[in-house]
């Protein structure tokens, strides 16, 4: 089985992501969440990590953006700071989408007027252009994750981590946001750690599919998606390489029933 | 097998169909206008400018029934007329005005001064652990305390004068705008903070663009019962500390009415503290509280 990285920055550049034996556990007596995860990410590669729900896929995720501290391993990060975004929206509510937007450039010490400019056409790179006024409440849910997509890319981050970000979107909607993500990707040659349970999306976008093992979380085995970009998510390429790896994932699962 | 060039169909075949096109009606569909809930003069006319005044007009009816009645003396209970007469008199020769003036121009004052020190009090406590628990109680427990207990202190520390007054105020109002605030950071949800960290926000960045306006909800509350505190810690005050030097505000309006036996004027008083509380709270709070629960969609439109 294949199982070595692709990335496009060439395997000899400085990794952007690298969790090295990364364990963790909440509870001091309570069964580890995370086991000695070993995790590289290229720059510029895109790589999508599979699991059970529960598995800790967010919780390693969340390690990676520096929110919370392994309780044992290192990671380390090319970027100061990598874009992060949350499972939910994660909008503040009492600002507009222009203005969740413009606070990730505040942070970043953009100026103003250049804010305004930026987070205009951050909002229509996700294709929100006439939608800067409304607040988060006004807008539906698909609307919200781009808002937030746009946000996470006003961090102007070399890292992009994704939390199943598409996960509660119809169909079509998701295919349009893979079609821009991938588009975003291309440009600016982010590495980006996307977290998903649905293997087609997986498949649809990666480079680099890793599975997970839940309790505890380990990487137990990654496939290298060689098909070209843009792929449908229907196509017949996505979907045999889906079909084997959602094998895995069932085999992965019913351990745990015995 | 990772990987299967042969299922690979040829690149061009793959280009999803969807589009710039597809995302438009998407977003036309995502956006249909709502028709805007516009509310015209006479739905508010009838839905909240009618219920109150049907409701004090039989209000007043009973009263005059049971003024006919003779269930009280007239003295200890006048007609609505008469005591309309004593309204309009009281207004016409100006008394009105000034003790309307001299108790709202109080309250504004004592509530400004405990819009700082509450809210300085409130950061202070949220800032360290050991304040607040070492403060924490006495300021719950001082809001349940009724701030006349404090009236005669206050009259033995600063006499019968404004300091007095803006004494039992001050206590009457600070625990609750403190605690509001206090309040109003606890349920901040910890998503908020996650996400000013995930931007890069520094320590005192998140403070000011995400915790403080995360927690204005709560604020508001603590504000809006910090000025009825204040008002109700005001008449009392008023009320006890009669004096010729002090200005005559509403409490001292009614204490005069009673020094009369004069009922009117002491039905004349209360209507006028009650028109003033029901002002404040329908120009100032809930207009600023509608506001701010607007914008964050908080509001369930009933
Ligand atoms: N703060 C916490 N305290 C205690 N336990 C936690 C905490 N955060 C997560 N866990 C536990 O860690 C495990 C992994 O959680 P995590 O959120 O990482 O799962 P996940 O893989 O992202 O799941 P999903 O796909 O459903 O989002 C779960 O069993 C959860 O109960
Ligand atoms: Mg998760």
């Amino acid at each position: 089985m294949l199982a070595r990285t692709t990335g496009r920055g060439g395997e000899d550049a400085a990794p952007a992501v690298r969790a090295e034996g990364v364990s963790q556990t909440f509870d001091r007596r309570g069964p580890a969440v995370l086991d000695g995860v070993d995790l590289t990410v290229a720059p510029g590669e895109f790589v999508c990590l599979l699991g059970a729900s529960g598995c800790g896929k967010s919780t390693l995720l969340n390690l990676i953006a520096g929110l919370n501290r392994p309780t044992a391993g290192r990671v380390t990060v090319a970027a100061d700071r990598p874009a992060l975004m949350f499972q939910e929206p994660a909008l503040l509510p009492w600002l507009t989408a222009a203005g969740n937007v413009e606070l990730a450039l505040k942070a970043r010490g953009v100026g103003r007027p250049e804010r305004r400019a930026e987070a205009g056409r951050l909002l229509r790179v996700v294709n929100l252009g006439g939608q800067s006024d409304k607040r988060p409440h006004e807008l539906s849910g698909g609307m919200r994750q781009r808002v937030a997509l746009a946000r996470a890319l006003a961090q102007g981050s070399s890292v992009l981590l994704m939390d199943e970000p598409f996960a509660a979107l119809d169909a079509i909607t998701r295919d349009v946001l893979h079609e821009e993500l991938i588009r975003v990707w291309t440009e600016q040659r982010l590495a980006v750690v996307f977290v998903t349970h649905n293997v087609r999306e997986a498949v649809r976008l990666a480079q680099r599919v890793v599975l997970m093992s839940s309790r505890p979380g380990r990487i137990v085995r990654e496939w290298s998606v060689d098909l070209a970009q843009p792929r449908a998510i229907e196509s017949p390429g996505v979907g045999a390489l889906a079909t084997e790896i959602t094998a895995q994932l069932h085999q992965e699962i019913s351990r745990h029933g015995h | 097998m990772a990987t299967d060039t042969t299922l690979d169909t040829p690149r061009g075949t793959t280009v999803p169909r969807s589009s710039r096109a597809v995302e438009a009606g998407l977003d036309a569909l995502d956006t249909a206008a709502v028709p805007g809930a516009r509310r015209s003069v006479g739905r508010v006319l009838v839905r909240s400018v009618m219920p109150p005044v049907v409701f004090l007009a039989a209000l007043v009816g009973v009263w005059q029934a049971v003024y006919l009645a003779k269930v009280k003396p007239t003295y200890a209970l006048p007609g609505p007329a008469t005591v309309w007469q004593t309204f309009l008199d009281t207004v016409q020769d100006g008394r009105a005005a000034e003790a309307v003036w001299t108790s709202v121009s109080r309250g504004a004052v004592g509530f400004a001064m405990s819009l700082v020190i509450g809210t300085l009090l409130g950061l202070a406590m949220w800032s360290s652990r050991w304040l607040r628990a070492a403060v924490g109680p006495i300021v719950s427990g001082l809001q349940s305390l009724p701030s006349v207990a404090w009236v005669p202190a206050a009259i033995i520390w600063f006499q019968l004068s404004d300091a007095a007054i803006y004494t039992v105020v001050l206590l009457g109002a600070v625990p609750s705008i403190a605690n509001g605030l206090l309040t109003g950071f606890r349920q901040v949800p910890p998503l908020f903070d996650r996400v000013g960290r995930v931007l890069g926000l520094s320590a005192p960045g998140r403070v000011r663009y995400v915790l403080l306006p995360a927690a204005l909800p709560g604020y508001l509350g603590g504000l809006r019962q910090g000025w009825a505190f204040a008002w109700r810690s005001l008449m009392a005050a008023e009320l006890i500390t009669y004096s010729p030097t002090l200005g005559q505000g509403l409490g001292q309006l009614l204490d005069i009415g009673r020094e009369l036996s004069q009922m009117s004027l002491v039905i004349t008083s209360i209507a006028l503290i009650l028109i003033v509380g029901v002002a404040i709270e329908l120009l100032v709070f809930a207009p600023l509280e509608r506001r701010v629960l607007q914008t964050r969609g908080l509001t369930t439109g009933r």
